[in-house]
């Protein structure tokens, strides 16, 4: 079947298996490595991509239900001349060891810092009116990241760093 | 992952063509280790009318395809029914809520792990093979309603909220009519069948979780206790809401989660608190009531402590008698 994706800002039509699965797509197909597999089943978010601006885990996907979707990858939000915010903190702050959980990081962290600016509560959220980045505001709200190197207080600094040099 | 065939419902009688996927996050999970193996995977996302939160009379109407997210964060549910929002932001993560479905969300499957073990036997997963949990590893199992086929809890933490809310499930025939099932009554206990969940025939769609008037006044929360802070299933959760008249307690409702195959409510428990004084005596004595003697299986022991003391946690917090941290109060105006 075919399924046509907005990816990075760029339109691709790609020819497919009715199985596959967005992160197949974009690792095989459309050649972008950035986004990772850790598990294939929704437990590591080492996938995570945004999704018409939300984040999603790709292997819980199937390409063939995103026909017309809007999909950025970590290849999209920067380069090695012009990273984005996230991506400078990330080195500056060493927020991380072996390296593979943190494309997912960094696309969970972009839309995380957007939810929270709208005023998203979370579950530790003192009231449901929204909440500050707390240390463990970032924890709950990061949780569908896991680190196997347990890189997570750097991970969180990096996070503080980028969010304030955004505001 | 078996070969399937895919189609996109356009029309709300395509529904019945094969397997429903919504949000996929449980679906397409089981299908990859091929504990669901439907042949044709029937796409619901473009269907009109699924995706929106409307007011009904002095409720809300939730579509079936409205996100864990969206639900979470709408601010009439934040000011009416807060403890929805809370449940549903104890589960899973921000990336599965948000591609997670209200009608997904009801339907997900036990997170019993020999479920998941095609090499073990299972009557949930094929019947009259039996069940390996019952003489294997059991600590996320069931402490009520369980039967000799099958010991399994149901994982789901935002339909607890919701049978403490007295939610209604809308469903649409696959002749085309609708009707309305309230939550306590839409779940069915495993009995002979286990793979057999809910009230739904074939063909059944749920179009929309329907949720009454918001009460103004009442405290709520959703307590779960997890083996880590987040991302984890519970082990056991109670959902609360009491208002409190004066010094006595009012409009008790409450739901407990993982330990039954669905949402566990108990009408006695309320009865003895209704209209009574919050105290620690009180709720030691409707502790007693509530939980069992014994548990269906040694592992689940536990969660008879568990669930006392979360019971009781609970109750200490809604009603001024412990700390009030995670309490939301409801409010009709946002
Ligand atoms: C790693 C992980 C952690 C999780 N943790 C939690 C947790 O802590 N708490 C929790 O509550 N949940 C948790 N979940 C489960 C998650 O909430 C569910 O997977 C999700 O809610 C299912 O919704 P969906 O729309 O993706 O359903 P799908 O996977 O699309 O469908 C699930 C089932 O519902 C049926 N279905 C879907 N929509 C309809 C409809 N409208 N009418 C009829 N049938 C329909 C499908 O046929 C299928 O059988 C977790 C999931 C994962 C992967
Ligand atoms: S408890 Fe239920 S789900 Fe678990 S193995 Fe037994 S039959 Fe299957
Ligand atoms: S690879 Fe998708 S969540 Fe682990
Ligand atoms: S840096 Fe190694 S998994 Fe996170």
């Amino acid at each position: 079947m075919k399924t046509t994706l907005t990816v990075n800002g760029r339109s691709h039509q790609v020819e497919h298996d009715a199985r596959r699965t967005l992160l197949d797509t974009i690792r095989d197909d459309l050649g972008l490595p950035g986004t990772k597999k850790g598990c294939d089943h929704g437990q590591c978010g080492a996938c995570t991509i945004l999704l018409n601006g939300e984040r999603v885990n790709s292997c819980l996907c199937l390409t063939a239900m995103h026909d017309g979707d809007d999909i950025t990858t970590i290849e999209g939000i920067g380069s090695p001349d012009r990273l984005s915010a996230l991506q400078k903190a990330f080195v500056e702050k060493d927020g991380y060891q072996c390296g593979y959980c943190t494309p997912g990081q960094i696309m969970s962290a972009t839309a995380m810092l957007r939810e929270v600016s709208e005023g998203a509560p979370s579950y530790v959220s003192g009231d449901l009116d929204g909440a500050a980045l707390t240390d463990a505001e970032m924890a709950e709200r990061m949780s569908g990241n896991l680190c196997r190197c347990s890189a997570y207080p750097l991970i969180r600094e990096a996070i503080l760093m980028a969010s304030e040099a955004e505001t | 992952m078996r070969p399937i065939d895919y189609r996109r419902a356009s029309s709300f009688d395509d529904a019945a063509a094969g397997q429903i996927i919504a949000g996929g996050t449980n679906l397409l999970d089981l299908m990859k280790i091929e504990v669901m193996t439907p042949d044709t995977v029937v796409d619901i996302t473009r269907l009109d009318g699924l995706s929106t939160i409307e007011a009904e009379d002095d409720g809300l109407r939730i579509g079936a395809l409205v996100t864990n997210t969206m639900l979470a964060n709408d601010a009439r549910v934040r000011a009416g029914w807060p403890l929805l929002s809370r449940a549903i932001l104890a589960g899973a993560s921000a990336q599965i809520r948000n591609k997670a479905t209200t009608g997904g969300n009801l339907l997900q499957r036990t997170r019993c792990p020999y479920f998941y073990d095609t090499s073990q036997a299972c009557n949930k997963r094929s019947p009259g093979e039996g069940c390996a949990a019952r003489g294997g590893a059991g600590r996320m199992l069931a402490l009520f309603g369980t039967s000799d086929q099958c010991l399994a809890a149901h994982p789901s933490d935002m339909a607890v909220a919701l049978a403490a809310l007295q939610a209604e499930v809308e469903i649409r025939g696959a002749e085309g009519r609708r009707r309305r099932v309230p939550i306590h009554d839409f779940y069915r206990g495993p009995g002979d069948r286990p793979d057999i969940e809910t009230v739904l025939d074939r063909g059944d769609l749920i179009t929309a979780v329907v949720l009454p008037r918001p009460l103004e006044g009442a405290r709520q929360t959703y307590r779960k206790v997890r083996d880590r802070a987040s991302y984890a299933f519970a082990l056991v959760s109670v959902a609360g809401s009491v208002t409190m008249d004066g010094e006595t307690m009012s409009d008790v409702s409450l739901a407990y989660g993982s330990v039954a195959p669905h949402p566990w409510m108990d009408h006695d428990v309320v009865a003895m608190l209704e209209g009574e004084r919050p105290s620690d005596a009180l709720f030691q004595r409707a502790a007693d009531r509530l939980v069992p003697d014994s548990a269906p299986h040694p592992d689940t022991d536990y969660k008879r402590t568990l669930l006392r003391r979360t019971f009781i946690a609970t109750l200490r917090q809604l009603t001024g008698l412990g700390d009030a941290t995670g309490t939301d109060i409801a409010r009709t105006h946002g």
